[in-house]
């Protein structure tokens, strides 16, 4: 059964996320840091009346630091409280298939927590992924 | 009270309704443990809340109902139908009585004796006359859902930041006055909303400690124990959500206390513990959560007894003892355990627990024991702080604005100032703040901040669980009210950060959490001393006093409580006259006291001072600030109108001797009906011209005939005068014409000897 996914660009990859955990996407202004937390954690950003939690993503998948900082990010609700997800950019929305990976196949380090499976566009394969995965701190993460 | 009132019946009436589905159900299958647990739950609640609200007929009827139960549940009893019919009848009763309360009618209680009756082993079954059930009282309350007053409280939140941005679009592009007048307007209505919004989802948490007093009190009384109740940090404002889950808790936990813990005077006379049993309630936010410690001087758990209680219920006494220690503790919470011997209207059966815990999980906190067997326990109700109110202290640190709460400020210092020093130990930091040394922690060190970029300039002294430490930060900001959130576990996870809010600015901030700051920087503090050092400041109240500048230029204090009113008078009304300076006032003279120079003012201001009788002036300068005055103070070289000289802000201040004032100037008397003084008999010519002014200044009335209501204090009389004495029983004093007494057994006085005359008719009359 085809499922809504977002096309985002991540980290310079296309990466698909399934649209039950996007609750919008937003451009994230000023980011207040917070001192002492992981690498993970950009800081606190105001989406109007509310506080998120942005995660730098590159940090989550264990990447080095991008030279321009995005400023994009996709509005995920976890656990009770609000994270931006920072992605390079967005593509569109579209129902696919999702996808086991194919077997044999094994992530790279950042990545292995994260991915979920893959859609396919235009018999491109894209790599779906699980934002939960992304967000640093959660009592329980769910397969 | 009334508001307690109030819940109370709301409450039970919610309960009542969701209990009849239990009912119905215990009824058809009576053995239903759970829904018997319920119906337990339920009157038991009802007799805690009953206990202190004095309603004294609920309270029999579900004390009975509750004992039948309690068999119940112990096995002891079966419940057939006619026992269930007893306990729902009671129940029944429970409703129409709290219905009849709110309606403010009377009901009349004839059938509750055979309610209770019907409730025995082996009863005759009654028929119940149905009972009329009384309209309800509309109340000028409703209840709401929670969702509902989120929704409008983050409207509420966008409305502000939406006039914030508007507000800085028209500073921006210059808008005429009329718009800014409106926007103005629309400002205000929009503060206003805030405010009123807030308290719809937010409570002082002083709505829940406000009953404690009473309770305590009442319950120790009945018991015939004596307890003294401290609080703290009934200030803090919290989710009423959280507020009414955490009432019937605290109830019990504090009433469990004072009927288990808490010894009898004569034992705690034994154990070399002072009379005074001492509970304490305090509400504090730690990290994401509320913490309610409730903590007693009483004997305990004794674990020992808590096993032989449960062994005797029937639990392998093996398999308990092989329990840790802490897990023992722990089966306080266990339904149906009591070390207690007897069942009391007031606790019970250690029953209650068991409801405590159920009821603290709901909401997802959870209870710590900390026990000292004959020392006392302490209980920590810990629970998920879902927001608050707090007022803040922003502090700037690294070009970034952090916020603590100032309920743990004590205050905040300046670095270099003459009383604060910093020093190191090896490596480690102390401040030094007017003899009191604490531990010094870096907060931009702390946060991982370059330490060069800018240097700790201000010390902020907080207090934390056991101790203080001072707390260094570059900047000291503003003063704010904050709506406070929990904030990401990401977040929370540091350690050092209590939640996270925001502010107008439109930029989050984070709350520090000092307690956090503490144990990251690795800080250790005594407990037990710390709970001494607050009792021995409650005991001493602070006082207030006025601070103003003398006409000397001198700024002094004097306690504000003396003051009677602070005047302006004209320079007129002070004058140099008999002796000392005197002011004119609306109802007579009185004794003005100066320093410094006065002639050459227009007008003085006057502190009109009293000491309950007698009344004196002292002119100021100008009059400054209501301060607290500080304990400390250093005693004056000098006997003189300063008693001494006290540290305000570092500062030193001299303070005035009220009494030195009162006893040098205060010696007219205003208030007081000074005592009369007959002169009596012949000579009284001489004695009215010669003695009247001396006798007026040592403060008598002086007559030389009585009005019908008077009687005298004191008559006067020449010696050998027989017409004197015939006024009733006045003590009699005698004047003499000769220096030296005639006669050695002659008690009278030499007229012209005026300490002699004045100390005889001091002791006549009384001791004057």
């Amino acid at each position: 059964m085809p499922q809504l996914f977002l096309i985002a660009h991540l980290a310079g990859r296309a990466v698909a996320i399934e649209s039950g955990q996007v609750e919008s996407v937003v451009d994230i202004g000023v980011v207040v840091p917070v001192p002492g937390a992981d690498r993970q954690v950009r800081g606190l950003a105001a989406l109007r009346s509310r506080v998120v939690t942005v995660i730098d993503t590159r940090a989550a998948l264990g990447l080095p630091p991008a030279d321009v900082q995005a400023t994009r990010a996709v509005i995920t609700h976890v656990e009770g409280h609000h994270y931006a997800i920072m992605v390079d950019s967005l593509e569109d929305v579209a129902p696919f298939e999702l996808l086991p990976l194919s077997p044999g196949i094994v992530l790279d380090a950042g990545w292995r927590g994260t991915g979920c499976g893959l859609i396919e566009r235009d018999g491109e394969p894209v790599l779906a992924i699980d934002l939960r995965a992304l967000v640093p701190g959660l009592t329980a993460i769910a397969a | 009270m009334d508001d307690l009132l109030q819940e109370f019946i709301a409450e039970t009436r919610e309960t009542l309704e969701a209990l009849s589905g239990e009912i119905i159900a215990w009824e058809a299958a009576p053995d239903d443990r759970e829904r018997l647990d319920a119906i337990f739950r339920f009157v038991h609640t009802v007799k805690g809340s009953c206990g202190f609200l004095d309603l004294p007929r609920l309270a029999r009827l579900s004390h009975a109902a509750e004992d039948v139960l309690d068999a119940v549940r112990s096995g002891t009893r079966l419940p057939d139908t006619r026992l269930v019919n007893a306990v729902l009848a009671i129940v029944d009763r429970i409703g129409v009585i709290v219905e009849a309360i709110d309606a403010g009618s009377a009901l009349d209680d004839s059938g509750e004796d055979q309610l209770i009756a019907a409730l025995e082993e082996g009863a005759v079954v009654l028929d119940q006359a149905p009972v009329p059930v009384p309209l309800r009282n509309p109340t000028r309350s409703v209840r709401l859902n929670v969702d509902l007053l989120d929704r409008m409280m983050s409207g509420m939140s966008d409305m502000v930041l939406a006039r914030n941005e508007l507000a800085r679009r028209l500073r921006d592009e210059g808008a005429d006055p009329s718009v800014e007048a409106a926007l103005e307007r629309l400002s205000l209505t929009v503060a206003e909303m805030r405010d009123t919004v807030t308290r719809t989802r937010m409570q002082k948490i002083d709505a829940l400690f406000s009953a404690l007093p009473r309770m305590v009190r009442d319950t120790g009384a009945e018991l015939g124990k004596s307890v003294m109740l401290h609080m703290e940090g009934s200030d803090v404002e919290l989710d009423r959500e959280m507020i009414e889950m955490m009432r019937d808790p605290l109830v019990h936990i504090v009433r469990n206390s004072i009927d288990h813990g808490i010894e009898f005077p004569a034992e705690r006379r034994a154990h070399g513990k002072r009379e005074n049993g001492r509970l304490s309630v305090a509400a504090r936010q730690s990290g994401n959560q509320i913490i309610i410690e409730i903590s007693d001087d009483g004997r305990g758990i004794d674990t020992e007894r808590l096993i032989a209680a449960m062994v005797a219920q029937g639990r392998s006494e093996s398999e308990l003892r092989a329990l840790s220690e802490k897990a023992k503790l722990e089966l306080i919470f266990e339904a149906g355990v009591s070390t207690k011997d007897s069942v009391t209207a007031i606790s019970g059966r250690g029953v209650g627990m068991d409801v405590v815990r159920a009821n603290v999980e709901q909401i997802g906190g959870r209870i710590e024991l900390s026990n000292t067997p004959g020392k006392g326990l302490r209980i920590a109700i810990h629970v998920p702080l879902t927001l608050s109110i707090i007022a803040t202290i922003g502090v700037g640190v690294g070009g970034q604005r952090f916020a603590i709460s100032r309920q743990v400020i004590e205050e905040i210092v300046r670095v270099g100032g003459d009383a604060i020093r910093i020093d190191m130990l090896g490596d480690t930091a102390m401040a030094t703040v007017r003899d009191r040394r604490m531990p010094l922690v870096d907060l931009g060190t702390m946060l991982g901040f370059d330490r060069d970029e800018d240097q700790a300039r201000m010390l902020v002294i907080v207090g934390v669980p056991g101790g203080s430490y001072a707390l260094a930060v570059p900047q000291v900001l503003d003063h704010e009210e904050l709506v406070i959130k929990p904030a990401a576990p990401a977040v929370m996870v540091t350690g050092v950060y209590a939640g996270q809010t925001l502010p107008d600015s439109g930029l989050p901030m984070l709350l520090l959490d000092c307690a956090g700051i503490a144990a990251m920087a690795g800080l250790q503090f005594g407990r037990e001393i710390a709970i001494d050092e607050a009792v021995v400041e409650e005991q001493a109240p602070r006082v207030s006093a006025l601070l103003f500048d003398d006409l000397d230029g001198v700024r002094r204090l004097v306690p504000l409580a003396i003051i009677d009113r602070i005047e302006p008078v004209a320079i007129e009304s002070v004058k140099f006259s008999a002796g000392r300076l005197r002011l004119s006032t609306e109802n007579g003279i009185i004794p003005l006291v100066v320093q410094g120079e006065w002639a050459e003012r227009h007008s003085l201001s006057v502190l009109r001072l009293r000491d309950g009788a007698a009344e004196i002036g002292y002119a100021i300068g100008e009059a400054l600030d209501i301060v607290t005055l500080p304990e400390k103070i250093a005693p004056s070289r000098d006997v003189g109108p300063i008693a001494g000289v006290v540290s305000l802000d570092g500062e030193q201040v001299e303070l005035l001797d009220l009494y030195w004032l009162f006893s040098t100037h205060g010696a007219t008397r205003s208030d007081e009906k000074p005592p009369l003084c007959l002169i009596d008999g012949v000579d009284t010519a001489w004695m009215k011209t010669f003695l009247k002014p001396v006798l007026e200044g040592a403060g008598y009335r002086v007559a030389t005939k009585l009005k019908a209501d008077e009687t005298a204090a004191v008559i006067l009389t020449m010696n050998g005068d027989a017409s004197a004495a015939k006024n009733g029983g006045a003590p009699v004093v005698r004047l003499r014409h000769d220096a030296t007494a005639v006669d050695a057994r002659d008690a009278s006085v030499y007229r012209y000897d005026r300490d002699g005359l004045l100390a005889a008719l001091a002791v006549s009359a009384g001791g004057r």
